[in-house]
């Protein structure tokens, strides 16, 4: 099928997205990289009446590195976050994440903030972005709203960004020393969509897991923390009983929903199996963190 | 703000002009506007590769761009790309090892494999596999495709 019609705008800055936002509201669409909103025009799934292409607006690309703090701009491609050596030396869960992040031809014109702002709750970068506690920062106007990653993403392709509003990039702490972690995956090719994804960061101290946080996607309908699995190894050593203790905990923090990819039974125990393999990796992380 | 547009943009090194709906994809451009008819389209939705073009250097899914969004824009399709002879190699090899069937995959994959293989890095047949597995072949000739490709990056920095 072809898009159906719409008006289309290039602007040359912020200033005019924001006018064109206010003017069209909900009607209007952002275009950023386009690795998701084009096929949903070319399906009819969704007929804006405007779209605005941000791609002009070069300010929004960009990865720098500032006071314990990585900031990547919404507009810089998924190729650009895959090779840049700040995340790559910096963010190992985010370095770890980008290969499974769609494939070569997407990456060189998807965008980070794309792809955050979609919302899609089986992709990689929602996940990452609760797993490093990041910071997401939107802009209307002049006005500028930092939102915590764990209260970003509402629902189904839904966020607490507002439609006159632009996701503008994110603010990420880096790595401690201590960090340990995890990212896996399991998806029916390498590059697309999770069947279910797990997401996890942890500080080791002494031999114990602190600060455990456990991001799963491709289970319901956003990327979500499950709390109840992270309190169960926090603050313990991640041995066999104590992930056995995770895993019957992650039964109260993940109800999964069905896709072609899988029943919520099916997705449950693939949660659980990561789970499994997450903490282990965690635990053997923390091993050679204390034996460094 | 318009339904129609002018765009400039360079195609195979020729500067082309045009006005076209706002809403017309870069391939439908390239195959309807243009008469090439190298890029392919099969699912128009991103998944499946066939429509494979380089734009500004690097390889994108031309139904994931707008024509209109390739205004000013260095645009390279599979018969620009090998008219450079830049992938003569990668041709010769394809052949010679039947990695084409039905073809149709064919201006994707090489695309994709000439990216791979500007990259000038040695590579796992995984990693390969891995380059390449946004790319459909329904005739499933995978095999062969990957072992073309091993081959000329065997040639070109040593494997």
């Amino acid at each position: 099928m072809k898009a159906p019609p719409f008006q289309y705008v290039k602007p040359q800055s912020l200033a005019e997205v924001f006018e064109l936002l206010g003017e069209h509201g909900d009607d209007a669409q952002i275009l950023a990289g386009g690795q998701s909103l084009m096929p949903t025009l070319h399906l009819r799934l969704s007929s804006p009446t405007v779209l605005i292409d941000i791609n002009g607006l070069d300010e929004l690309a960009g990865i720098s590195i500032d006071d314990g703090q990585v900031t990547i701009g919404a507009l810089t491609r998924l190729a650009e976050v895959l090779k840049s050596d700040i995340v790559n030396a910096h963010l190992a869960t985010l370095s770890r994440a980008m290969p499974h992040v769609a494939h070569v031809a997407i990456r060189n014109r998807g965008t980070f903030g794309g792809s955050i702002a979609y919302a899609d709750p089986a992709a990689e970068l929602p996940a990452c972005m609760l797993a490093l506690d990041a910071t997401l920062i939107v802009q209307s106007g002049q006005a500028k709203r930092e939102i915590a990653a764990s209260e970003f993403f509402l629902g189904l392709y839904e966020t607490a960004r507002t439609p006159g509003e632009l996701l503008i990039g994110a603010r990420i702490p880096i790595d401690p020393p201590n960090r340990v972690n995890s990212f896996l995956e399991l998806s029916r090719r390498h590059g697309d969509f999770a069947v279910v994804g797990l997401a996890a960061t942890a500080n080791a101290v002494g031999d114990r897991l602190e600060d455990v946080r456990l991001a799963f996607f491709g289970c319901e309908d956003r990327a979500k923390l499950a709390g109840r699995a992270a309190l169960a190894v926090s603050g313990k050593r991640a041995d066999a009983p104590t992930i056995d203790a995770a895993i019957d905990a992650l039964t109260e923090d993940l109800d999964p929903v069905a896709n072609l990819l899988g029943n919520s039974a099916t997705k449950r125990h693939l949660a659980a199996v990561l789970t499994r393999r997450a903490l282990g990796e965690l635990a053997r992380g923390v091993g050679e963190a204390t034996h460094a | 703000m318009h339904d129609r547009q002018e765009i400039a943009l360079t195609v195979n090194g020729e500067a082309v002009n045009r006005t076209i709906g706002v809403r017309q994809h870069l391939v439908d451009f390239l195959r309807g506007e243009l008469g090439l008819l190298g890029s392919h389209l099969g699912c128009e939705h991103g998944v499946c590769g066939a429509c494979s073009v380089r734009v500004n250097g690097r390889v994108v899914r031309g139904c994931l761009m707008l024509a209109v969004q390739a205004d000013g824009a260095d645009v390279l399709t599979i018969e620009g790309l090998s008219e450079t002879g830049e992938i003569a190699d990668l041709q010769e090899a394809f052949v010679a090892g039947n990695a084409l069937q039905c073809g149709f995959c064919t201006p994707g994959m090489l695309l994709t494999s000439a990216e791979l293989l500007a990259g000038g890095q040695p590579l796992t047949r995984a990693e390969i596999r891995e380059y390449l597995s946004g790319n459909y072949c329904r005739c499933t000739g995978y095999q062969a495709i990957i072992d073309a490709v091993e081959t000329v990056l065997a040639q070109r920095v040593g494997g």
